[in-house]
Protein backbone atom coordinates (compact mmCIF):
# COMPACT_ATOMS: atom_id res chain seq x y z
CA UNK A 1 0.00 0.00 0.00
CA UNK A 2 1.30 3.80 -0.73
CA UNK A 3 1.50 6.45 1.97
CA UNK A 4 -0.84 9.11 1.42
CA UNK A 5 1.62 11.11 2.63
CA UNK A 6 4.61 10.57 0.14
CA UNK A 7 2.05 12.12 -2.69
CA UNK A 8 0.96 14.76 -0.78
CA UNK A 9 3.65 15.91 1.30
CA UNK A 10 3.10 19.07 3.72
CA UNK A 11 5.53 21.49 1.12
CA UNK A 12 3.00 20.57 -1.41
CA UNK A 13 -0.09 21.74 0.37
CA UNK A 14 2.18 24.67 1.04
CA UNK A 15 2.59 25.42 -3.18
CA UNK A 16 -0.68 24.62 -3.06
CA UNK A 17 -2.64 26.84 -1.19
CA UNK A 18 0.16 29.74 -1.70
CA UNK A 19 0.99 28.76 -5.43
CA UNK A 20 4.86 31.37 -5.94
CA UNK A 21 4.89 33.31 -9.25
CA UNK A 22 1.52 33.19 -9.61
CA UNK A 23 -0.49 35.48 -12.18
CA UNK A 24 0.45 36.93 -15.30
CA UNK A 25 3.92 38.24 -16.38
CA UNK A 26 2.71 41.08 -18.48
CA UNK A 27 6.64 41.69 -20.18
CA UNK A 28 6.53 38.36 -21.07
CA UNK A 29 8.77 37.12 -24.45
CA UNK A 30 7.83 33.76 -23.98
CA UNK A 31 4.54 32.11 -23.18
CA UNK A 32 3.09 28.69 -23.85
CA UNK A 33 -0.41 27.54 -22.77
CA UNK A 34 -0.48 23.34 -21.59
CA UNK A 35 -3.78 21.61 -20.98
CA UNK A 36 -4.05 18.00 -19.21
CA UNK A 37 -6.87 16.70 -21.15
CA UNK A 38 -7.68 14.01 -18.74
CA UNK A 39 -8.14 15.95 -15.50
CA UNK A 40 -9.07 19.52 -17.19
CA UNK A 41 -6.17 21.13 -16.35
CA UNK A 42 -4.74 24.19 -17.99
CA UNK A 43 -1.32 26.59 -17.30
CA UNK A 44 -0.30 29.60 -18.95
CA UNK A 45 3.02 29.83 -18.54
CA UNK A 46 5.07 33.40 -19.10
CA UNK A 47 8.82 34.13 -19.30
CA UNK A 48 11.43 36.41 -19.89
CA UNK A 49 14.34 35.37 -21.19
CA UNK A 50 16.75 37.81 -21.40
CA UNK A 51 19.75 38.08 -24.19
CA UNK A 52 21.82 36.00 -22.58
CA UNK A 53 19.45 33.17 -22.58
CA UNK A 54 18.69 33.54 -18.64
CA UNK A 55 15.40 33.07 -16.93
CA UNK A 56 15.04 36.74 -15.93
CA UNK A 57 11.47 35.84 -14.55
CA UNK A 58 8.82 33.12 -14.75
CA UNK A 59 5.06 33.03 -13.68
CA UNK A 60 1.94 30.79 -14.31
CA UNK A 61 -1.84 30.89 -13.88
CA UNK A 62 -4.18 28.59 -14.45
CA UNK A 63 -6.09 25.66 -12.28
CA UNK A 64 -5.19 22.28 -11.61
CA UNK A 65 -4.82 20.10 -9.10
CA UNK A 66 -2.61 20.69 -5.84
CA UNK A 67 0.22 18.31 -7.51
CA UNK A 68 -0.13 20.36 -11.16
CA UNK A 69 -0.22 23.59 -9.06
CA UNK A 70 2.58 22.92 -6.59
CA UNK A 71 4.68 21.15 -9.32
CA UNK A 72 4.12 24.40 -11.31
CA UNK A 73 5.06 26.67 -8.67
CA UNK A 74 7.83 24.52 -7.31
CA UNK A 75 9.54 24.62 -10.75
CA UNK A 76 8.95 28.76 -11.11
CA UNK A 77 11.43 29.28 -8.25
CA UNK A 78 13.75 26.40 -9.83
CA UNK A 79 14.15 27.62 -13.04
CA UNK A 80 13.95 31.38 -12.20
CA UNK A 81 17.82 32.88 -12.94
CA UNK A 82 18.39 29.53 -14.80
CA UNK A 83 19.48 29.46 -18.41
CA UNK A 84 17.42 28.04 -20.72
CA UNK A 85 20.02 25.48 -21.44
CA UNK A 86 19.99 24.23 -18.05
CA UNK A 87 15.89 24.55 -18.37
CA UNK A 88 16.26 21.31 -20.68
CA UNK A 89 18.56 19.37 -18.08
CA UNK A 90 15.92 20.18 -14.82
CA UNK A 91 13.17 19.19 -17.56
CA UNK A 92 14.88 15.55 -18.37
CA UNK A 93 16.09 15.10 -14.64
CA UNK A 94 12.45 16.14 -13.62
CA UNK A 95 10.75 13.87 -15.91
CA UNK A 96 13.23 11.13 -15.06
CA UNK A 97 12.27 11.46 -11.38
CA UNK A 98 8.06 11.52 -12.21
CA UNK A 99 8.53 8.52 -14.57
CA UNK A 100 10.05 6.32 -11.80
CA UNK A 101 13.25 6.03 -14.31
CA UNK A 102 15.62 7.44 -12.00
CA UNK A 103 16.54 10.05 -9.82
CA UNK A 104 16.92 13.54 -9.28
CA UNK A 105 20.00 14.69 -10.51
CA UNK A 106 21.13 16.64 -7.19
CA UNK A 107 24.51 17.96 -8.94
CA UNK A 108 21.66 20.56 -11.14
CA UNK A 109 21.81 23.36 -8.10
CA UNK A 110 18.49 23.67 -6.52
CA UNK A 111 17.14 20.33 -7.74
CA UNK A 112 16.45 18.73 -4.58
CA UNK A 113 13.73 21.01 -3.73
CA UNK A 114 11.84 19.26 -6.78
CA UNK A 115 12.31 15.60 -5.28
CA UNK A 116 9.19 16.53 -3.00
CA UNK A 117 7.28 15.56 -6.11
CA UNK A 118 8.85 11.92 -6.65
CA UNK A 119 5.46 10.58 -5.08
CA UNK A 120 3.91 10.82 -8.12
CA UNK A 121 5.34 7.79 -9.88
CA UNK A 122 3.66 5.81 -7.54
CA UNK A 123 0.78 7.08 -9.03
CA UNK A 124 0.64 5.91 -12.64
CA UNK A 125 -2.90 8.88 -13.39
CA UNK A 126 -0.98 11.58 -11.60
CA UNK A 127 1.92 11.75 -13.34
CA UNK A 128 0.90 13.95 -16.13
CA UNK A 129 -0.50 16.24 -13.01
CA UNK A 130 3.53 17.04 -12.64
CA UNK A 131 4.94 16.93 -15.42
CA UNK A 132 2.21 19.49 -17.19
CA UNK A 133 4.06 22.66 -16.00
CA UNK A 134 7.21 21.41 -17.23
CA UNK A 135 6.25 20.20 -20.53
CA UNK A 136 4.64 23.88 -20.70
CA UNK A 137 7.58 25.68 -20.02
CA UNK A 138 9.75 23.51 -22.58
CA UNK A 139 7.09 24.45 -25.10
CA UNK A 140 7.97 28.02 -24.13
CA UNK A 141 11.58 28.01 -24.06
CA UNK A 142 11.25 25.89 -27.27
CA UNK A 143 8.70 28.58 -29.13
CA UNK A 144 6.37 25.95 -30.39
CA UNK A 145 2.75 27.81 -30.87
CA UNK A 146 0.81 24.65 -30.31
CA UNK A 147 -0.85 24.32 -26.68
CA UNK A 148 1.18 21.45 -24.91
CA UNK A 149 -1.63 18.54 -23.91
CA UNK A 150 -0.16 15.89 -21.79
CA UNK A 151 -2.46 13.07 -24.11
CA UNK B 1 -45.14 6.53 -21.62
CA UNK B 2 -43.19 8.27 -19.45
CA UNK B 3 -39.96 6.97 -18.80
CA UNK B 4 -38.28 9.88 -17.13
CA UNK B 5 -40.46 9.33 -13.80
CA UNK B 6 -40.10 7.09 -11.50
CA UNK B 7 -42.60 4.38 -11.61
CA UNK B 8 -45.31 3.39 -9.01
CA UNK B 9 -43.76 -0.34 -9.73
CA UNK B 10 -40.45 0.73 -9.43
CA UNK B 11 -40.96 2.85 -5.83
CA UNK B 12 -42.49 -0.97 -5.04
CA UNK B 13 -40.13 -3.15 -5.90
CA UNK B 14 -37.14 -4.81 -3.83
CA UNK B 15 -33.85 -5.56 -4.89
CA UNK B 16 -32.12 -8.16 -3.41
CA UNK B 17 -28.93 -6.25 -2.99
CA UNK B 18 -27.16 -8.67 -1.19
CA UNK B 19 -27.79 -11.12 -3.89
CA UNK B 20 -26.76 -9.17 -6.55
CA UNK B 21 -23.56 -8.36 -4.52
CA UNK B 22 -22.90 -12.08 -4.48
CA UNK B 23 -23.06 -12.39 -8.64
CA UNK B 24 -20.76 -10.02 -9.24
CA UNK B 25 -16.65 -11.17 -8.10
CA UNK B 26 -15.02 -8.39 -8.96
CA UNK B 27 -16.90 -6.40 -6.20
CA UNK B 28 -15.03 -8.85 -3.75
CA UNK B 29 -11.80 -7.80 -3.29
CA UNK B 30 -9.84 -4.68 -1.31
CA UNK B 31 -8.11 -2.02 -2.62
CA UNK B 32 -4.74 -0.38 -0.42
CA UNK B 33 -6.28 -2.41 2.07
CA UNK B 34 -10.30 -1.45 2.04
CA UNK B 35 -13.31 -3.41 0.71
CA UNK B 36 -13.93 -1.84 -2.73
CA UNK B 37 -16.99 0.32 -3.25
CA UNK B 38 -17.35 0.78 -6.70
CA UNK B 39 -18.69 3.95 -7.90
CA UNK B 40 -17.84 4.47 -11.14
CA UNK B 41 -20.59 2.24 -13.17
CA UNK B 42 -21.41 5.03 -15.31
CA UNK B 43 -17.81 4.97 -17.11
CA UNK B 44 -18.09 1.03 -16.85
CA UNK B 45 -19.66 -1.54 -14.99
CA UNK B 46 -18.90 -4.48 -13.41
CA UNK B 47 -19.94 -8.02 -14.68
CA UNK B 48 -22.33 -10.38 -13.25
CA UNK B 49 -20.46 -14.67 -13.31
CA UNK B 50 -23.73 -15.11 -15.79
CA UNK B 51 -21.93 -12.91 -18.31
CA UNK B 52 -18.38 -14.35 -17.47
CA UNK B 53 -19.98 -17.68 -17.48
CA UNK B 54 -21.08 -17.32 -20.87
CA UNK B 55 -18.82 -15.55 -22.65
CA UNK B 56 -16.21 -18.56 -20.37
CA UNK B 57 -18.41 -21.23 -22.10
CA UNK B 58 -18.75 -19.92 -25.42
CA UNK B 59 -15.42 -19.43 -25.94
CA UNK B 60 -14.85 -23.21 -24.29
CA UNK B 61 -17.57 -24.78 -26.19
CA UNK B 62 -19.22 -23.32 -28.98
CA UNK B 63 -16.21 -20.44 -30.75
CA UNK B 64 -16.30 -21.20 -34.90
CA UNK B 65 -17.28 -18.32 -37.13
CA UNK B 66 -21.40 -17.26 -37.55
CA UNK B 67 -23.52 -17.77 -40.70
CA UNK B 68 -20.51 -19.40 -42.60
CA UNK B 69 -20.11 -23.36 -41.65
CA UNK B 70 -22.48 -26.00 -42.64
CA UNK B 71 -20.19 -27.17 -39.34
CA UNK B 72 -22.01 -28.05 -35.84
CA UNK B 73 -19.84 -25.61 -34.02
CA UNK B 74 -20.70 -22.59 -36.51
CA UNK B 75 -24.29 -23.54 -36.25
CA UNK B 76 -23.52 -23.19 -32.39
CA UNK B 77 -21.62 -19.86 -32.80
CA UNK B 78 -24.61 -18.33 -34.82
CA UNK B 79 -27.23 -19.65 -32.69
CA UNK B 80 -25.81 -17.84 -29.48
CA UNK B 81 -24.25 -14.66 -31.57
CA UNK B 82 -28.10 -14.62 -32.65
CA UNK B 83 -29.39 -15.58 -29.46
CA UNK B 84 -27.86 -11.85 -28.02
CA UNK B 85 -29.07 -10.23 -30.68
CA UNK B 86 -32.97 -11.14 -29.98
CA UNK B 87 -32.34 -10.34 -26.12
CA UNK B 88 -31.69 -7.15 -26.75
CA UNK B 89 -34.72 -6.79 -29.34
CA UNK B 90 -37.06 -8.14 -26.06
CA UNK B 91 -34.52 -5.68 -23.78
CA UNK B 92 -35.48 -2.97 -25.97
CA UNK B 93 -39.11 -4.49 -27.28
CA UNK B 94 -38.20 -3.62 -30.94
CA UNK B 95 -40.58 -5.20 -33.40
CA UNK B 96 -38.26 -7.31 -35.36
CA UNK B 97 -34.25 -8.21 -35.15
CA UNK B 98 -33.69 -6.98 -38.37
CA UNK B 99 -33.85 -3.46 -36.34
CA UNK B 100 -30.85 -4.62 -33.97
CA UNK B 101 -27.46 -4.03 -35.12
CA UNK B 102 -24.43 -5.30 -33.49
CA UNK B 103 -21.59 -2.47 -32.80
CA UNK B 104 -18.76 -1.51 -30.78
CA UNK B 105 -20.64 0.59 -28.76
CA UNK B 106 -23.24 4.06 -28.70
CA UNK B 107 -20.49 5.89 -29.77
CA UNK B 108 -19.86 3.65 -33.34
CA UNK B 109 -23.72 3.57 -33.61
CA UNK B 110 -24.05 7.33 -33.36
CA UNK B 111 -20.97 7.26 -36.23
CA UNK B 112 -23.00 4.90 -37.83
CA UNK B 113 -26.40 7.18 -38.03
CA UNK B 114 -24.39 10.26 -39.10
CA UNK B 115 -22.44 8.87 -41.37
CA UNK B 116 -24.87 6.71 -43.48
CA UNK B 117 -28.42 7.89 -42.33
CA UNK B 118 -27.07 11.59 -42.61
CA UNK B 119 -24.30 12.51 -44.52
CA UNK B 120 -25.84 11.33 -47.90
CA UNK B 121 -29.56 13.51 -46.78
CA UNK B 122 -27.70 16.32 -45.71
CA UNK B 123 -26.44 19.48 -47.40
CA UNK B 124 -26.67 23.33 -46.80
CA UNK B 125 -29.21 24.66 -44.76
CA UNK B 126 -30.22 22.11 -42.90
CA UNK B 127 -30.06 21.27 -38.87
CA UNK B 128 -29.09 18.82 -36.69
CA UNK B 129 -29.66 19.68 -33.23
CA UNK B 130 -28.32 18.46 -30.30
CA UNK B 131 -28.27 19.26 -26.24
CA UNK B 132 -25.80 21.05 -24.50
CA UNK B 133 -25.18 17.94 -22.61
CA UNK B 134 -24.06 15.41 -24.78
CA UNK B 135 -21.38 12.77 -23.86
CA UNK B 136 -18.41 14.32 -26.86
CA UNK B 137 -19.76 10.78 -28.82
CA UNK B 138 -22.64 12.50 -29.41
CA UNK B 139 -21.49 15.92 -30.05
CA UNK B 140 -18.57 15.23 -32.50
CA UNK B 141 -20.06 12.73 -34.90
CA UNK B 142 -21.97 15.44 -35.85
CA UNK B 143 -19.67 18.24 -36.06
CA UNK B 144 -18.06 15.78 -38.55
CA UNK B 145 -20.99 15.27 -40.54
CA UNK B 146 -21.83 18.86 -40.65
CA UNK B 147 -18.19 19.42 -41.64
CA UNK B 148 -18.68 17.04 -44.60
CA UNK B 149 -21.92 18.37 -45.92
CA UNK B 150 -22.42 22.23 -45.11
CA UNK B 151 -25.34 21.41 -42.28
CA UNK B 152 -25.76 23.07 -39.39
CA UNK B 153 -25.08 22.17 -35.62
CA UNK B 154 -27.33 24.03 -33.18
CA UNK B 155 -27.73 22.68 -29.44
CA UNK B 156 -30.47 22.76 -26.52
CA UNK B 157 -29.26 24.86 -23.66
CA UNK B 158 -29.75 23.69 -20.00
CA UNK B 159 -30.31 24.94 -17.14
CA UNK B 160 -28.74 25.16 -13.90
CA UNK B 161 -30.30 22.31 -12.78
CA UNK B 162 -29.08 20.72 -15.87
CA UNK B 163 -32.54 20.43 -17.16
CA UNK B 164 -33.13 20.74 -20.87
CA UNK B 165 -34.85 23.91 -21.37
CA UNK B 166 -38.10 22.89 -23.18
CA UNK B 167 -39.34 26.50 -24.45
CA UNK B 168 -35.73 26.74 -26.33
CA UNK B 169 -36.14 23.11 -28.14
CA UNK B 170 -39.41 24.19 -29.17
CA UNK B 171 -38.10 27.37 -30.90
CA UNK B 172 -34.76 25.57 -31.93
CA UNK B 173 -37.08 22.96 -34.12
CA UNK B 174 -37.78 23.79 -37.24
CA UNK B 175 -38.15 22.11 -40.75
CA UNK B 176 -34.65 22.96 -41.58
CA UNK B 177 -33.68 20.42 -38.35
CA UNK B 178 -33.16 17.28 -40.05
CA UNK B 179 -31.92 15.37 -37.28
CA UNK B 180 -32.09 15.49 -33.32
CA UNK B 181 -29.49 13.87 -31.60
CA UNK B 182 -30.06 13.82 -27.87
CA UNK B 183 -28.98 11.70 -24.42
CA UNK B 184 -31.55 9.47 -22.29
CA UNK B 185 -29.49 9.95 -19.35
CA UNK B 186 -26.87 12.71 -18.97
CA UNK B 187 -23.41 10.71 -18.20
CA UNK B 188 -22.46 14.02 -16.25
CA UNK B 189 -25.61 14.99 -14.32
CA UNK B 190 -27.62 12.20 -13.98
CA UNK B 191 -30.69 14.12 -15.64
CA UNK B 192 -33.51 11.69 -17.05
CA UNK B 193 -34.49 13.49 -20.24
CA UNK B 194 -38.13 13.08 -21.06
CA UNK B 195 -37.16 11.58 -24.36
CA UNK B 196 -40.76 10.49 -25.37
CA UNK B 197 -42.01 14.24 -25.58
CA UNK B 198 -39.04 15.42 -27.10
CA UNK B 199 -39.49 12.68 -29.91
CA UNK B 200 -43.36 13.89 -30.69
CA UNK B 201 -42.39 17.26 -31.29
CA UNK B 202 -39.19 16.56 -33.82
CA UNK B 203 -41.29 14.19 -35.52
CA UNK B 204 -43.65 17.10 -35.86
CA UNK B 205 -41.04 18.81 -37.22
CA UNK B 206 -40.15 16.25 -39.89
CA UNK B 207 -36.82 15.17 -37.90
CA UNK B 208 -35.55 11.82 -36.94
CA UNK B 209 -34.70 11.34 -33.87
CA UNK B 210 -31.16 9.38 -32.51
CA UNK B 211 -31.04 8.55 -28.74
CA UNK B 212 -27.99 7.75 -27.13
CA UNK B 213 -28.99 5.22 -24.34
CA UNK B 214 -25.55 4.29 -22.99
CA UNK B 215 -26.34 5.73 -19.32
CA UNK B 216 -29.70 4.68 -19.42
CA UNK B 217 -30.38 1.51 -20.38
CA UNK B 218 -28.80 0.05 -17.12
CA UNK B 219 -31.49 2.08 -15.01
CA UNK B 220 -34.66 2.61 -16.98
CA UNK B 221 -36.75 0.60 -18.51
CA UNK B 222 -36.27 1.38 -22.60
CA UNK B 223 -39.17 0.90 -24.75
CA UNK B 224 -38.17 1.83 -28.46
CA UNK B 225 -41.75 1.78 -29.92
CA UNK B 226 -43.43 3.54 -26.99
CA UNK B 227 -40.44 6.25 -27.20
CA UNK B 228 -40.94 6.41 -31.01
CA UNK B 229 -36.89 6.40 -30.90
CA UNK B 230 -36.03 6.43 -34.86
CA UNK B 231 -32.66 5.26 -33.40
CA UNK B 232 -31.24 4.18 -29.83
CA UNK B 233 -28.33 3.11 -29.40
CA UNK B 234 -25.88 1.59 -26.29
CA UNK B 235 -23.10 0.19 -25.23
CA UNK B 236 -22.76 -3.41 -23.28
CA UNK B 237 -20.17 -2.75 -20.73
CA UNK B 238 -22.14 -0.17 -18.99
CA UNK B 239 -25.01 -2.58 -18.74
CA UNK B 240 -22.66 -5.79 -16.84
CA UNK B 241 -22.00 -6.70 -20.12
CA UNK B 242 -18.99 -7.40 -22.27
CA UNK B 243 -16.77 -4.27 -23.84
CA UNK B 244 -16.42 -3.96 -27.35
CA UNK B 245 -20.19 -4.56 -28.09
CA UNK B 246 -23.42 -2.45 -28.14
CA UNK B 247 -26.66 -1.92 -30.12
CA UNK B 248 -28.13 0.15 -33.03
CA UNK B 249 -31.87 -0.20 -33.26
CA UNK B 250 -33.25 1.26 -35.85
CA UNK B 251 -36.48 1.50 -37.81
CA UNK B 252 -36.58 -0.80 -40.53
CA UNK B 253 -37.64 1.58 -43.19
CA UNK B 254 -34.79 4.00 -42.46
CA UNK B 255 -32.36 0.85 -41.89
CA UNK B 256 -33.48 -0.29 -45.69
CA UNK B 257 -32.81 2.93 -47.10
CA UNK B 258 -28.98 3.66 -45.78
CA UNK B 259 -26.45 2.34 -47.48
CA UNK B 260 -23.92 0.06 -45.93
CA UNK B 261 -21.60 1.67 -43.36
CA UNK B 262 -18.73 -0.34 -43.82
CA UNK B 263 -17.69 -2.60 -47.00
CA UNK B 264 -16.41 -6.28 -46.12
CA UNK B 265 -17.65 -9.74 -45.66
CA UNK B 266 -20.76 -10.45 -44.17
CA UNK B 267 -22.95 -7.53 -44.90
CA UNK B 268 -23.15 -8.86 -48.67
CA UNK B 269 -24.79 -11.40 -50.73
CA UNK B 270 -23.25 -11.20 -54.10
CA UNK B 271 -20.32 -9.79 -54.87
CA UNK B 272 -18.21 -9.84 -58.43
CA UNK B 273 -15.25 -6.80 -59.21
CA UNK B 274 -18.03 -5.17 -60.58
CA UNK B 275 -20.63 -4.89 -58.23
CA UNK B 276 -22.23 -6.30 -54.77
CA UNK B 277 -25.59 -6.81 -53.52
CA UNK B 278 -26.04 -6.15 -49.85
CA UNK B 279 -27.23 -8.48 -47.50
CA UNK B 280 -30.25 -8.31 -45.94
CA UNK B 281 -30.62 -6.16 -42.44
CA UNK B 282 -29.37 -6.41 -40.02
CA UNK B 283 -26.55 -7.82 -41.87
CA UNK B 284 -25.92 -5.27 -43.91
CA UNK B 285 -24.24 -3.31 -41.53
CA UNK B 286 -22.06 -6.15 -40.00
CA UNK B 287 -18.79 -5.77 -41.95
CA UNK B 288 -16.07 -8.53 -40.73
CA UNK B 289 -16.43 -11.21 -38.71
CA UNK B 290 -18.26 -9.77 -35.52
CA UNK B 291 -17.57 -9.61 -31.93
CA UNK B 292 -19.63 -12.99 -31.29
CA UNK B 293 -17.97 -13.64 -27.87
CA UNK B 294 -19.18 -10.11 -27.20
CA UNK B 295 -22.76 -10.77 -28.63
CA UNK B 296 -22.91 -13.76 -26.36
CA UNK B 297 -22.12 -12.03 -23.16
CA UNK B 298 -24.35 -9.19 -23.80
CA UNK B 299 -27.39 -11.18 -24.35
CA UNK B 300 -26.32 -12.92 -21.10
CA UNK B 301 -26.44 -9.27 -19.11
CA UNK B 302 -29.74 -8.15 -20.69
CA UNK B 303 -31.48 -11.55 -19.88
CA UNK B 304 -29.48 -10.89 -16.00
CA UNK B 305 -31.18 -7.47 -15.91
CA UNK B 306 -34.27 -8.29 -17.09
CA UNK B 307 -34.33 -11.34 -14.17
CA UNK B 308 -34.36 -8.65 -12.18
CA UNK B 309 -36.20 -6.09 -13.51
CA UNK B 310 -35.58 -2.67 -14.62
CA UNK B 311 -38.34 -1.72 -12.09
CA UNK B 312 -36.57 -3.21 -8.90
CA UNK B 313 -33.24 -1.89 -10.00
CA UNK B 314 -34.43 1.46 -10.72
CA UNK B 315 -35.98 1.63 -7.14
CA UNK B 316 -33.02 0.18 -5.14
CA UNK B 317 -30.23 3.08 -7.07
CA UNK B 318 -33.24 5.83 -6.41
CA UNK B 319 -33.14 5.26 -2.75
CA UNK B 320 -29.47 5.12 -2.73
CA UNK B 321 -29.14 7.93 -5.24
CA UNK B 322 -31.58 9.63 -2.76
CA UNK B 323 -29.39 8.90 0.20
CA UNK B 324 -26.79 9.99 -1.40
CA UNK B 325 -28.20 13.56 -2.52
CA UNK B 326 -29.38 14.03 1.09
CA UNK B 327 -25.84 13.63 2.59
CA UNK B 328 -24.41 15.77 -0.02
CA UNK B 329 -26.62 18.26 0.96
CA UNK B 330 -25.74 18.19 4.85
CA UNK B 331 -21.87 18.30 4.31
CA UNK B 332 -20.55 21.25 4.42
CA UNK B 333 -18.63 22.56 1.42
CA UNK B 334 -19.79 20.47 -1.03
CA UNK B 335 -22.03 21.21 -4.02
CA UNK B 336 -23.85 19.04 -6.17
CA UNK B 337 -23.42 19.63 -10.18
CA UNK B 338 -26.41 18.48 -11.75
CA UNK B 339 -29.98 18.45 -9.49
CA UNK B 340 -32.64 18.00 -12.19
CA UNK B 341 -36.08 16.61 -11.10
CA UNK B 342 -35.99 13.71 -12.95
CA UNK B 343 -32.11 11.73 -11.86
CA UNK B 344 -30.67 8.28 -12.34
CA UNK B 345 -27.44 7.23 -10.57
CA UNK B 346 -25.23 9.83 -10.94
CA UNK B 347 -23.52 12.01 -8.12
CA UNK B 348 -21.32 14.96 -9.47
CA UNK B 349 -20.33 16.93 -6.87
CA UNK B 350 -17.25 19.59 -6.20
CA UNK B 351 -15.69 20.37 -2.47
CA UNK B 352 -15.02 23.90 -1.89
CA UNK B 353 -10.80 24.23 -2.90
CA UNK B 354 -10.26 20.63 -3.52
CA UNK B 355 -9.71 19.79 -7.07
CA UNK B 356 -11.31 16.55 -8.29
CA UNK B 357 -8.11 14.99 -8.91
CA UNK B 358 -6.98 14.86 -5.17
CA UNK B 359 -10.27 13.97 -3.89
CA UNK B 360 -10.21 10.77 -6.62
CA UNK B 361 -7.06 9.98 -5.15
CA UNK B 362 -7.47 10.41 -2.24
CA UNK B 363 -11.14 8.35 -2.11
CA UNK B 364 -9.14 5.58 -4.14
CA UNK B 365 -6.98 5.30 -1.07
CA UNK B 366 -9.92 4.64 1.21
CA UNK B 367 -11.18 2.02 -0.87
CA UNK B 368 -13.88 4.35 -3.36
CA UNK B 369 -13.27 4.53 -6.97
CA UNK B 370 -15.19 6.99 -8.14
CA UNK B 371 -14.64 9.14 -12.05
CA UNK B 372 -12.61 12.31 -11.37
CA UNK B 373 -12.39 14.95 -14.49
CA UNK B 374 -14.98 16.66 -17.43
CA UNK B 375 -16.69 12.80 -18.34
CA UNK B 376 -16.12 13.41 -21.58
CA UNK B 377 -19.01 15.93 -21.23
CA UNK B 378 -16.95 19.83 -21.73
CA UNK B 379 -19.43 21.59 -22.45
CA UNK B 380 -21.76 20.88 -19.56
CA UNK B 381 -18.29 21.56 -17.42
CA UNK B 382 -17.89 24.95 -19.32
CA UNK B 383 -21.76 25.51 -18.80
CA UNK B 384 -21.27 24.87 -14.56
CA UNK B 385 -17.92 26.88 -15.14
CA UNK B 386 -16.02 24.28 -13.44
CA UNK B 387 -13.29 22.30 -15.47
CA UNK B 388 -14.23 19.48 -14.06
CA UNK B 389 -15.93 16.91 -11.04
CA UNK B 390 -15.75 14.20 -8.95
CA UNK B 391 -18.94 11.57 -9.96
CA UNK B 392 -20.31 9.13 -7.97
CA UNK B 393 -21.97 6.67 -9.90
CA UNK B 394 -24.32 3.96 -9.05
CA UNK B 395 -25.26 0.67 -10.35
CA UNK B 396 -27.39 -2.06 -9.14
CA UNK B 397 -25.43 -3.85 -6.76
CA UNK B 398 -24.51 -0.30 -4.98
CA UNK B 399 -26.10 -0.05 -1.26
CA UNK B 400 -26.33 2.76 1.46
CA UNK B 401 -23.27 1.81 3.36
CA UNK B 402 -21.37 2.36 0.59
CA UNK B 403 -22.44 5.61 0.51
CA UNK B 404 -21.64 6.35 3.84
CA UNK B 405 -17.69 5.20 2.77
CA UNK B 406 -18.20 7.34 0.05
CA UNK B 407 -18.67 10.25 2.50
CA UNK B 408 -16.29 8.95 4.81
CA UNK B 409 -13.76 9.16 2.40
CA UNK B 410 -15.03 12.83 1.57
CA UNK B 411 -14.37 13.61 5.29
CA UNK B 412 -10.79 12.07 4.84
CA UNK B 413 -10.33 14.45 1.80
CA UNK B 414 -11.58 17.42 3.64
CA UNK B 415 -8.99 16.53 6.56
CA UNK B 416 -6.15 16.23 3.98
CA UNK B 417 -6.89 19.50 2.25
CA UNK B 418 -8.19 22.22 4.79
Amino acid sequence: MNDLRELYQEVIFDHNRNPRNFGKLEAANRHAEGFNPLCGDELTLYMIVDKSGIIADIRFEGHGCAISKASASIMTETLKGKSVADAHAYFDSFHAMATGDDDIDTELPDAEKLEVLSGVRSYPARVKCATLAWHTARAAIDGGSDPVTTE
Amino acid sequence: MEANALTANAAAAQLDVERVRGEFPALHQQVHGKPLVYLDSAASAQKPSAVIEAVDHYYRHDHANVHRGVHALSERATNAYEGGREAARRFLNAESVSEIVFVRGATEGINLVAQSYGRPRLGVGDEVLITEMEHHSNIVPWQLLCEQTGATLKWVPIDDRGELLPDEYQRLLSDKTRIVAMTHVSNALGTIVPVHDMVVQAHAAGAVVVIDGAQAVPHVDVDVRAIDADFYTFSGHKVYGPTGIGILYGKHALLEAMPPYQGGGEMIKYVSLERTVYNDLPYKFEAGTPNIAGAVGLGAALQYVKGYGLDAIAGHEHRVLEYARQRAESTPGMKLIGTAAHKASILSFEIDGIHPHDIGTVLDHEGVAVRTGHHCAMPVMQHFGVPATARASLAMYNTQAEIDALFAGIDKVKEWFN
